[in-house]
């Protein structure tokens, strides 16, 4: 019971800290698997998340703000496919190009809109997704273990925590039990096969990319208008968007380990937010950089090879030419 | 041509020493309107334009690399004197400085040594033992909290005054401290924050103090949301959440500024120490907190107050030996 009382409000937080960074990998996910880099995650993830408190501030509608966040990063997504489908540049630059040009035009925008040194005003609670109360959470409280359980740590998230989890076993059987998921995986390994076939290259990678601009778009406004959080500070994405793609990488581009990735390395955040208590756990002090450094190293244990081999998709990171 | 050139320069040069110095103002990474420090240099140089009628310039800087370009730029420019905001400025100042010994310079929270440059350095722990004082005496569960923005001395120097003042106004006082990270992300990281905060409320905390820039607002609105309270930093932020903000920390960075401006060009260089005896650090107290500081909570604080500025309590400066009696890091 102790150890419950410890343990639940670390694996809270982790639920909570891995959302954005789950949304963000399954982005990439679809992305990568249709073979279009992007390592432009953590920029449509902090335009998304501008527009979105820009909206709900503006609206009082939080909902209004989620769509206008999904819009702000779908128009970056159009503008990363237009640079590496349509005209086949360099997938890495142009990504590089987009983080660049969010981190800048955001706090510009807010600034000239708000006055407020690229921050949005804060947003008041109509304004922002507020934690749902599942059914019978109250009632099965007092309920030994599995109460306090389900009360503090499946129920009382928001509900774009909820979207993210459904998120991983949709995206599961996208890919891998519809014919759209197929052929997706397929442009991802071997474009030419596809267009023999008489699929459009183009048309499956632009929705790749498409999808990817949603759920980085909902990642986004989760970082800025669900509770706690409550507004846009400039740069607030801080690096999210590439712990993700390392959790990508850490999970092989496959939807289930892409949720276990996450969790873990939301775990890792959720301890190194407590020192003292794991201190007291553990009896010797944790080096908080140590934690910090970890998904990262994780990722180039992987990426060497040393646990299981993490195989890109084939023809990631090269635009298709129709040979003539 | 050359001939041309160097007399354009001199006759430039001369144009800038002859006429009005208009001062300049250099804020940190964070940005103006950080609601905390930045934003309150900012209303010191206002107060200074208000009263005088007179302008100033200004930048925000975007990154680390445009510091040295941005002093030179408003030395070239004639700017007199420049001021900077955050202990940032220090080493592209050393640089600087002695290429333009006729420009006055002053920075603040920082010491840099050049017959050109004021250092004004502001007595952070006499403030935060003020304020920890103030947060032991409002918490109910015996715990109070720190949420420090980029872990650095200055910022452990808070956190070791806060600590003492903490434990100070009650014995077995619990303090936990938490730093938001090691890189200049940890200023601007609210979702962090609140997620600190969240777990210092796991571990009894019922009052946190934020000392973190933007990662505060985070700090601050959670708190607000989870019915604790919180302690605001350097400029008085208990507006931003009424009757949840306890009290804020103040550091009278506008009152810097606006003395450096106050003096122009006649500034006088050198060190200067900004605490609670000259009102350079203080706690706030106004309409939208004075319903949660109670009259005995301001008659202990006066009286510790009046104590530091005689000398009687000594509050340990983190800075200067790096090291922390109240608090292990």
């Amino acid at each position: 019971m102790e150890l419950l009382t410890l343990l639940l409000p670390i694996l809270d937080s982790t639920v909570r800290s891995a959302t954005p960074l789950l949304l963000a990998c399954l982005a990439g996910l679809y992305s990568e698997r249709a073979g279009i880099f992007d390592i432009g995650l953590e920029g449509k993830m902090l335009a998304s998340a501008f527009m979105s408190a820009a909206i709900a501030y503006t609206t009082g509608n939080v909902w209004v703000g989620l769509l206008a966040g999904i819009g702000a990063s779908l128009a970056l997504s159009a503008v990363h496919g237009l640079a590496s489908i349509t005209y086949r540049g360099n997938q890495l630059i142009s990504g590089v190009a987009i983080n660049f040009f969010a981190a800048g035009m955001a706090v510009v925008a807010a600034q000239s809109w708000f006055g407020q040194g690229g921050q949005t005003p804060r947003l008041t609670d109509e304004s922002r997704f507020s934690p749902i109360t599942l059914p019978f959470a109250e009632t099965l409280q007092d309920t030994p273990i599995i109460g306090p359980i389900y009360y503090e740590l499946i129920s009382g998230h928001t509900l774009l925590v909820y979207v993210a989890m459904l998120a991983v076993p949709l995206t599961w059987f996208v890919l891998y039990r519809t014919r759209f998921g197929l052929r997706l995986r397929a442009v991802g390994e071997n474009p030419s096969a596809v267009d023999t076939a008489g699929v459009s290259v183009i048309g499956l990678r632009f929705a790749a990319v498409a999808i990817c601009g949603v759920l980085c778009g909902i990642a986004g406004a989760q970082l800025a208008t669900a509770e706690p959080a409550a507004g846009f500070v400039k740069d607030m994405t801080a690096g999210r968007g590439f712990i993700a793609l390392a959790a990508l990488i850490f999970a092989k581009w496959r939807p289930w380990y892409a949720l276990f990735a996450c969790l873990l390395f939301g775990f890792l955040q959720a301890i190194a937010l407590r020192p003292d208590q794991i201190e007291l756990v553990l009896g010797f002090k944790v080096q908080l950089q140590l934690l910090d450094a970890l998904p990262y190293i994780l990722t180039v244990v992987i990426l060497a090879g040393f646990v299981g081999k993490a195989i890109p998709p084939r023809a990631g990171g090269e635009p298709y030419v129709k040979e003539r | 041509m050359k001939k041309l050139a160097t007399s354009i320069a001199l006759a430039l040069s001369l144009a800038s020493t002859t006429a009005f110095a208009e001062p300049a103002v250099l804020y940190d990474l964070g940005g103006k309107f950080d609601k905390s420090f930045n934003e309150s240099a900012y209303n010191g140089a206002k107060r200074w334009a208000d009263e005088t009628g007179e302008k100033f310039a200004e930048v925000e800087i975007q990154s680390d690399a445009q510091r040295e370009q941005a002093i030179r730029r408003f030395a070239e420019a004639g700017k007199n004197p420049i001021v900077m905001a955050g202990f940032s400025w220090a080493t592209p100042l050393g640089e600087v400085a002695k290429d333009y010994p006729d420009t006055k310079f002053s920075i603040i929270d920082m010491v840099v040594d050049a017959p050109n440059i004021k250092s004004t350095v502001f007595a952070a722990e006499q403030g935060s033992y003020l304020v920890g004082m103030l947060a032991a005496l409002a918490s109910k569960n015996g715990a109070v909290g720190f949420i420090g923005g980029m872990d650095i001395p200055l910022i452990r120097t808070f956190a070791c005054g806060y600590a003492q003042g903490a434990k100070d106004a009650k014995e077995g006082m619990k303090v936990v401290s938490n730093m938001t990270g090691t890189t200049p992300s940890a200023w601007n990281d609210p979702v962090k924050g609140s997620e600190l905060t969240l777990a210092q409320i796991s571990q009894d905390v019922d009052v946190v103090f934020a000392a973190a820039g933007a990662t505060g607002v985070g700090v601050l609105q959670t708190a607000a949301d989870k019915d604790i309270l919180s302690i605001g930093v350097d400029a008085n932020q208990n507006y931003l959440h009424p009757g949840k903000v306890l009290t804020s920390m103040l550091k009278r960075v506008d009152n810097a500024v606006y003395n450096s401006f106050k003096a122009g060009v006649d500034l006088e260089t050198g060190f200067n120490q900004m605490d609670l005896s000259n009102e350079g650090v203080g706690y706030a107290l106004d309409e939208h907190n004075e319903a949660l500081i109670t009259d005995e909570m301001k008659a202990a604080v006066e009286a510790a107050k009046a104590k530091i500025i005689a000398g009687d309590i000594k509050v340990h400066n983190y800075s200067s030996d790096e090291s922390c009696p109240s608090y292990e890091f």
